[in-house]
This record gives structure tokens, sequence and C-alpha cells, in this order.
């Protein structure tokens, strides 16, 4: 009995001291899965430097959207802007942190990445299940010099509130008038078909996994796990390949300084060598901090990433967000984010 | 009876029977695989680096220190807390609750809540817990833990104490001691094996929860000591690392499957044979 | 701390110890040694001593009672929980709610029949394949097995059931569904392709996730505890009605058939309605292979949802109130489901103990 006692306040002691030279996690953050992996690279990189532990969970965007609401964590992360009425009545502001692309991938043998042409509408169609095998008519003509093998298109999306799927559904909107009725675009939508894997890895998983699959996942996944992507046709009729000159491409006409809550979409935009699908993801802070620390080692976190991260991001085929975009966000932190008693967090 | 009947039978029989050991072999083969792809992939992914790198970001190297830290320390805590009030309750039961209708009732539910699916008792610490706190924490995966053990531990000290004969409780009484210390000192202690080995059975159980823990405690890529925050656990690692399509990040989620299994498989074994319950006569 | 001998000595009392010499009393006829020698003890002291004991006593009962308490208010609090967090969407929705098959997020209408259809069906899957086969254990475990292997088999058994969740949903996912992908779902096709109604189950892209793969691990999830339980009501059947029936000529399967399972019926119930009690709540093994999609397809290989799995992806992010309201009526649902089929189960199998004479 006195033994098993003794086992009892060890662990007890155990749990309530803290141990000598290990870091805390000082600030936390969840959300997107779109930007994690740079995130986890930024992350990393800023706790070598000053030793500040930014602890990230990729949870979806809309996890994201709504822990930052309930107030579980420091900030939240999401690929779908939020309207500003839904900021104000949250008591929310948000700002862009990185831009990437949404790539289409596959599970075909044979198949070479970047070799597979398809348009919106043909995703679209795929997605809607009008199209249900790999050497279907559509997608043939689009592919004169590929081998489709006759099997069925095994349909991979998410199953978890997602940024991604945003970005994804709202370019299939814009191009297919039948899926912006009958589906719509937002974090989670009703999928007429389709495996539901949790998160971007969720969905490389299945994809990697599940033989004549398609799903569509940020490209960084795609480029780390040497999968097989397709190359799709932008508004101005070319078939572009996906890495970051063609994403910044597409951001390269992105108003940030106008728009309220920097809310900007960056799919289906103008440009030879525009990439369709790209999007910003979006960083949520509330406005009326309660741990002003807290707020402001976030933002210190984030200044440092804007100026010293950007190869990193490159590196993963993210688009850094350019200097004079980062003048602005940083403005906007001065005069939106305050403490309780309104002064300003970031100086 | 004819002959061609009674050779009917014993086809019949044999024919069953085959059937019967065709089930066993089935239920073994499922066994096996299950072990053999753990230990297989589990062993290659082993290293020392296991126990003293934090989770990485995928694309790097690292280990699963604070993983494993962080389950030591909420299955700890929630042992701690989950103990005294099961041995208490099941006292209660064995002890006080020969008759009535409030004993017979804590027993069934008792039961029910023994099989219970855990996700609704992570949702219930969710709901009564963490909004209430406002963050995710340590503590709320321990308490959700805590109500996945209580359970066992109090249907096996219930079962252990009815096994102790009655006269062993009347000699104590007789010698003049007060029904608390009959209770605790002698018939406790004379089915301490039993009690011991419950607690490990609800120890080994809570060990490879995930659901409960996936939205109390949530997870943490840092080396963190703070209860008071989300600390990472090895179930929630190999939840999130399985699914991803990075290789190093499954090949750690196996071997943090190895570690759990075999702490599982190491209490269970520990617990039905070191603690085995010599006799109560 | 002194210890119970010192006191004793303290008190006067005589040491019993008779393995000491030195203090030992020599031996007289006349008086023998006493069995108790009782320290001089005031009676008043006695009586304080007695009175404080019954004080303590007191106490002890009123602690352990509530923490029995504990347990019992612990069910009452969880159902309020859930029934309060379901409020917003069981106000929008009504009784509606529970028949409807459309989860969309973005118009905010919810139904629970997809989550409720997923678990039935893989439950039902489950104990199709999992009872026969416990069945078939139990009864190698009682009648054939050599009396050497009884323990070890009975212990792997066992291990099964020990087996994490999680480490299901991970073999699943990797050994198990590629497996089934490309040698048990091609062949179902094949077979039953062309059959009548059995060919609706089978069709569609054999991707290995699906209800089919989530209720075969299932399957295997649950066959421990059914035949744990199978097992034990098989033990407790009165050898004579088993031997009676061997004197008369009855075969091994005759003798379980006639004798052992209408003796036990009611048992192997309780221990049939444990087994999808635990199918029914089971979480990380069928969200690793179910394919996560909220809705009815006829055909078993297509993806669906089971309640449990709905919850473990969908919670940490419904932000909406009524949406979060919808997952928490889906956790009451489950919640309930289970409390009927665990309640049926120990009834059952507490009416075949008390038939049987064992202590209930």
């Amino acid at each position: 009995m006195r033994g098993f006692a003794a086992i009892l306040i060890m662990i007890a002691t155990a749990a309530l001291l803290p141990a000598p030279g290990v870091m805390a996690a000082d600030i936390t953050g969840a959300g997107a899965t779109f930007p994690y992996p740079i995130y986890a690279k930024w992350a990393d990189a800023y706790r070598t430097k000053s030793g500040i532990a930014m602890n990230y969970q990729s949870i979806g965007s809309g996890g994201g959207i709504a822990q930052i609401k309930a107030g579980t964590i420091d900030f939240g992360a999401s690929d779908m802007p939020l309207a500003a009425d839904d900021l104000k009545a949250a008591g929310l502001m948000q700002f862009p942190a990185i831009v990437g692309g949404v790539v289409p991938v596959m599970n075909l043998d044979g198949v070479a990445p970047g070799a597979m042409r398809l348009t919106g509408l043909v995703l679209a169609d795929i997605y809607l299940g009008k199209i249900r095998k790999w050497n279907d008519k559509a997608i043939a003509e689009l592919n004169a010099g590929v081998a489709l093998p006759d099997e069925a298109i095994a349909v991979v999306r998410r199953s978890d509130g997602s940024g991604t799927t945003f970005i994804f559904t709202d370019y299939l909107s814009k191009v297919s008038p039948e899926w912006k009725s009958r589906v719509g675009s937002s974090t989670a939508v009703a999928w007429p078909e389709g495996v539901g894997g949790k998160g971007n890895e969720g969905v490389a998983a299945y994809v990697q996994r599940i033989k004549g699959a398609i799903g569509y996942v940020e490209y960084a996944y795609a480029k780390r796990n040497r999968m097989t992507h397709a190359s799709v046709r932008n508004r101005d009729g070319q078939f572009v390949q996906p890495d970051d000159a063609t994403f910044k491409a597409a951001a390269a006409n992105a108003d940030w300084k106008n728009a309220p809550g920097f809310y900007q979409i960056l799919t289906d935009q103008p440009g030879r060598t525009a990439w369709p699908i790209t999007g910003a993801s979006f960083i949520l802070m509330h406005v009326r901090q309660d741990k002003p620390q807290n707020a402001a080692e976030v933002l210190k976190f984030f200044d440092w990433s804007f100026r010293n991260g950007q190869k990193l991001a490159e590196a993963l085929d993210y688009v850094p967000l350019p200097n004079a975009v980062v003048t602005i966000v940083e403005d906007a932190w001065k005069t939106q984010i305050g403490d309780g008693a309104g002064k300003a967090v970031w100086h | 009876m004819s002959n061609a009947r009674y050779r009917w039978r014993l086809l019949v029989n044999r024919f069953n029977l085959t059937m019967s050991l065709g089930t066993m072999a089935f239920g073994m083969l499922f066994l096996l695989w299950i072990l053999a792809t753990l230990f297989t992939k589990g062993v290659a992914a082993l290293a020392p680096s296991l126990f003293t790198q934090m989770t990485p970001p995928p694309g790097s190297a690292g280990g699963l220190l604070n993983a494993i830290y962080g389950s030591l320390l909420i299955v700890g805590t929630a042992t701690l807390v989950s103990t005294p009030i099961g041995i208490l309750a099941g006292i209660h039961l064995a002890e006080y609750g020969r008759n009535g209708w409030f004993a017979e009732a804590t027993r069934f539910i008792n039961d029910i809540l023994l099989s219970a699916p855990s996700i609704i008792l992570g949702l219930f610490v969710y709901t009564v817990y963490v909004v209430q706190a406002g963050h995710f924490s340590g503590w709320a995966g321990s308490m959700a833990l805590a109500l996945i053990a209580i359970p066992v531990v109090v249907r096996t000290t219930e079962n252990m104490l009815r096994l102790v004969p009655g006269s062993l409780r009347e000699a104590a009484v007789a010698l003049g001691a007060p029904m608390w210390k009959v209770i605790l000192k002698v018939t406790l202690k004379a089915v301490r094996g039993g009690v011991t080995t419950g607690i490990l059975l609800a120890v080994a159980r809570m060990s490879g929860e995930t659901a409960p823990l996936l939205f109390t405690a949530l997870n943490n890529q840092f080396f963190s000591t703070d209860m008071n925050a989300p600390m990472a656990n090895l179930p929630v690692v190999i939840f999130q690392f399985a699914m991803s399509p990075f290789d190093d990040w499954k090949s750690l989620a196996w071997a943090a499957a190895l570690l759990i299994t075999l702490a599982v498989l190491a209490l269970n074994v520990v617990a039905r044979t070191v603690f085995r319950q010599s006799s109560t006569r | 701390m002194e210890n119970a001998d010192r006191r004793w000595r303290r008190q006067g009392g005589v040491a019993l110890s008779a393995r000491n010499p030195a203090t030992r009393a020599p031996y007289s006829p006349a008086s023998p040694p006493p069995l108790f020698a009782l320290p001089a003890v005031d009676p008043r002291l006695h009586a304080r001593r007695a009175a404080a004991g019954r004080h303590q006593d007191a106490w002890f009962e009123h602690a352990t009672r509530a923490f029995a308490a504990l347990v019992l208010a612990l069910l009452v609090c969880i159902i309020v929980a859930l029934a309060y967090a379901a409020l917003p969407a069981l106000r929008t929705f009504g009784a509606a709610f529970f028949v409807t098959d459309v989860w969309n997020p973005v118009t905010g209408q919810f139904g629970a029949l997809a989550p409720i259809y997923g678990t039935l069906v893989t439950s039902a899957i489950a104990l199709l394949i999992g009872v026969p086969v416990s069945f078939g254990i139990a009864i190698f475990l009682t009648e054939m097995c050599p009396a050497t292997l009884k323990r070890p088999l009975g212990t792997a058994v066992e291990l099964l059931a020990a087996i994490p969740s999680i480490i299901y949903g991970m073999w699943g996912l990797f050994v198990f569904a590629p497996f089934f992908a490309d040698h048990v779902e091609p062949l179902l096709t094949r077979v039953f392709g062309g059959v009548w109604l059995l060919g609706r189950l089978f069709e569609g892209a054999p991707t290995g996730l699906g209800m089919l793969t989530a209720g075969v691990i299932l399957a295997v999830m649950i066959i421990p505890f059914i035949a744990s339980v199978m097992r034990d009501v098989f033990d407790v059947v009165p050898p004579v009605l088993k031997e009676s029936a061997y004197g008369l000529g009855c075969t091994t399967w005759e003798v379980v058939r006639n004798i052992v399972v209408p003796c036990t019926r009611i048992g192997v119930a309780g221990g049939i309605m444990l087994g999808l009690g635990r199918a029914l709540g089971e979480t990380m093994a069928v969200t690793f292979v179910i394919g996560n999609a909220n809705r009815i397809r006829a055909s078993l290989f297509e993806p669906g949802n089971s309640i449990a799995s709905a919850l473990a992806n969908e919670f940490n992010e419904a932000a909406d109130p009524v949406h979060r309201g919808a997952l928490m009526a889906l956790g009451l649902v489950l919640f309930v489901l289970t409390l009927i089929v665990l309640a049926a189960s120990r009834v059952l199998i507490a009416r075949l103990s008390r038939a049987q004479g064992a202590p209930t």
C-alpha cells in the first residue's frame, strides 16, 4: 500500500512540476490544412531563432473558425475569408498570410505529373458523378496522347470543413452553372459523390491508396508526395502547370488595400499564366484581446515569417506576401487589434 | 436405427465441428495478421530517436517524446482520479449494497457505462469542461479517460470483494474493529491482487482510447508539461499521422501504434499473471 | 507510527506471539493460556472508542455512498448535457430530424438518417459475421479444445479484445482495405453481380473503403466480446445434462444443439446484445475505413457514415450552433440506442445467471 502510494505521489509530482530545460508551446493556433506545411516550417525556424514555440493544429478551416469563435485558441487559420458582417458579429479581424494553389491529383499508372489536361467543366462533371470512367469522351478529347484506362473514377473529397474545399468549389461554381445550382461553394458542401478524407492529408492519403482515384489538394502536398497532378485550363484558355509563378500571376490582380477585411477570392483570375484554382489563406484573431501578450507573440511570429520566411515558402511552392501587402497588413494590426482597454497590441 | 441415418448424424457432427475449428482459426488468423502487421511495420520504425525527439513537422526527422510523455501524464492523472472513486464506489456496492434499490440501480448504470461509446464521454467533457474553461487541456483529457476507467474499477472491486467469505469479516468485527477498518484493512487487503488487476486493466483500456481525447486534449507538436493546455498524446498523434500522405509521419504512426499495443498487452499479461488473485479462503 | 503489538503491550496486554518463549507464560493446567489476553481497559474508554468507531463508520458509509451516487449521477448528467446541447437543432428541425436524409452545412439543413443508417448497417454486418464465428469459437473452447490449450487460446481471444481500436483502424486502412479491394470486392461483384437483389448490394468501384469493410472490421472487434460471454454461459451448463445426452448416444454437435443452446439461450442473447452495443459505439476503427460520406446508397461498397465517425470528423469544426446541435443530437441518439441495447443485454445475462443459480 505504501509503495502504491509512493508511485501515485511521483506521478502527481511529475504532472505538476515543469521539467527543466523544456519549452512549452506559448501560442496556439489551429485551422486550415492548406497552409499547414509552411506554417509548420515557419514555426520550427522561429523556435530555433527565438525560443517561442508556436503550436499549430491542422484541423481544417471549419475547425479553425469554430475554435477561434469559441476562444479556445490564440489565432485561427482559414482559407475561406469571412465576410465583413460575420467578422463584426464574431468580433474578429482577418489578414492574409500566404497564397497557394489547389491542384487536382490522380492515381493513374503510366501518367506523368502534369501530363493530364482537365478543364473546370470536366472537373465539375466528375465531382457531380456525370463522368464516371477515365476513358470518357470528355476527358479523352482533351488528352489525345495519354493512355486512359477503362476504369471507374474513384472520387475523393474532404470530409471535414475545409477552406481548400471552399477554393475548389468556388472555382467549380464559377465555371459550371450546374455545380453552382446543385452544390454551391462553402467549406463543407453536400457532395454528390466520393469518399471523404480528413484534411488535405487525408485526401492525399486516400488518392495514393485507391487506384483510379481523383482528389484535390494544396500543391505542397502533391509536390512533396510526388503525386500525379493535372494541368488545368485557365480563363484565358491556356493549360497551365501549377507552381509558384502561376500562383503569383493569379494573385497579382488582388486588391488588398481596398477590400474590407482583406476579403479577396483569387480563383479563375484573368492572365495568360494564371493558375485558375488559387487562393489565399487567412489568419483570424479577436479584435479585443483578453491575453494581449499572446496576441503580441502571434503578431511577432507572423511579422518574422513575412520578412524572413519567404525562401522557405517558395521552396514549398507557396507565394509569400509581397512587401507592399505586408505593410498594409501590419497597418491593419495597428488599427484593429487592441487589448481590453483599447490600446493597440502591435506597434 | 439405420446405418445411413447414423452416418448422416456423424457427418453433420464432423462438419459442424470442423466449422467450429474453422472459426477458431479465423479468429486466430486475424489476431496474428494484426499483430504481424503491427510488429513488422512498427519495428521497422523503432529507433532511439523516438524517445529523444519531439513530433516533427512533415518532412523532418523526429520522434515521439512529447506524445509519450503526454500520454503517460494524462493516463497517470486519470488513474489517480479514477482509482479512489472506483474503489470506494465498489466498496459501497459490495459491502453496503446487498439490498435496496440504490445499489441495484448503481450496478445497472455502471454496467451500461462500462460499454458506453467513449466518444460520448468525450462530448460530455467537452460540453461541461472545455467550453466552460475556454481551452483544450490535459486535465479535460484526463477527466474523459477517468470516466472510462471508473466503471471498470467499480465492477472489478465489487466482484472481488464479494468473493471474500463472510467469516473473514465476522472475525475482524469480533475483534472490535470498526467497519471501515474491517473493509479497508482486512477485506480489501485480502483481494488486493484482484483489485490491482482491475486497475491495470482499466489503465490498459485508457491507454488505447482516442475518440475522447480528440475533443478534450487536442494535440501539441511541442514538448509541454502544462496540463492546462493542449497536450500531445500517442493516440491522437497516430490518428493525425496515419491519415496523412507523408511517409515519415506514417512510420512514426506505426511505431506509436506498436508502443501502445506493447504497453496494453504487457499490462494485460502482468495483470493476469503477476497479480493473479490467490484464493481468498 | 506505533505498531499494534507495541500498543497492545503498552496497554498491559500479554504478548500473544507463541513463538517467543521468553514472553510465553509457562503452561499450567489450572489456568490454560488465554486465547485472547484482553488488556485491562476502562469500560468508559471502551464505550467511547466504540462510539467513535460507529461515528467513523457512518462517515465511511456516507462517503462510499456519495461515490456510488457519482456513478449514478454521471449517466443522468450525460443525458442532460447532450440533450441541452442538442436543443438548437431539435428546436429547428423537430422530430423530422431523425428521418431526413440530408446533411448540408451550406444551407443549414441537417437530418440524421444517413449516419443512423450507416451505424445500423455496419452493426448488422458485424453481427451477421460475428455471431456465427463467436458461436463456433465458444463451442471449440468448451467442447473440442484439449485441456492444455484451453487457457492460452482463451487468453488469445481476449487479446483480440484488448487491442485498442485505433490499431484496428490503422490495420484496416493500410492492410485490410487494399486486400479487400483487390481480392474480395471483385470476387463479390463477380459472384453476385447478376443476382436479382443481392447484385445491388455489391456494385460499384472496389475502393476498399465503405460500409462492407467497416462491417467486417467491426465483426472482428466484437467477436472476442460475444465469444467470451458465450463461453462463460456454455461453461455453466450443468454437466449432468450433457452427460445424460452423451449417455443416450448423441454426437457432440447434437449435445450442443439440443442441450447447450436451449439452456443458454438467454445468456447468448445477452452476449449478442453486448456485442451490438459495442459495435454501435465504435469510433476509430470505423472512421478510418468507412469513407465519410453522408448519404444513403444501396451498395455496400459505397462509402457511408456512422454516427460515431460523423462526430469524430465534424465536431471540432461545427461553429454554427445548429450544426453543433445536430451533431449533439446524433450523439444523443447514439447514447440512447446503446443505452437500450446494453440495458437489455444486462437484464438478459443477469436473468440467465439467476436461473443457473449463480450469485448475481
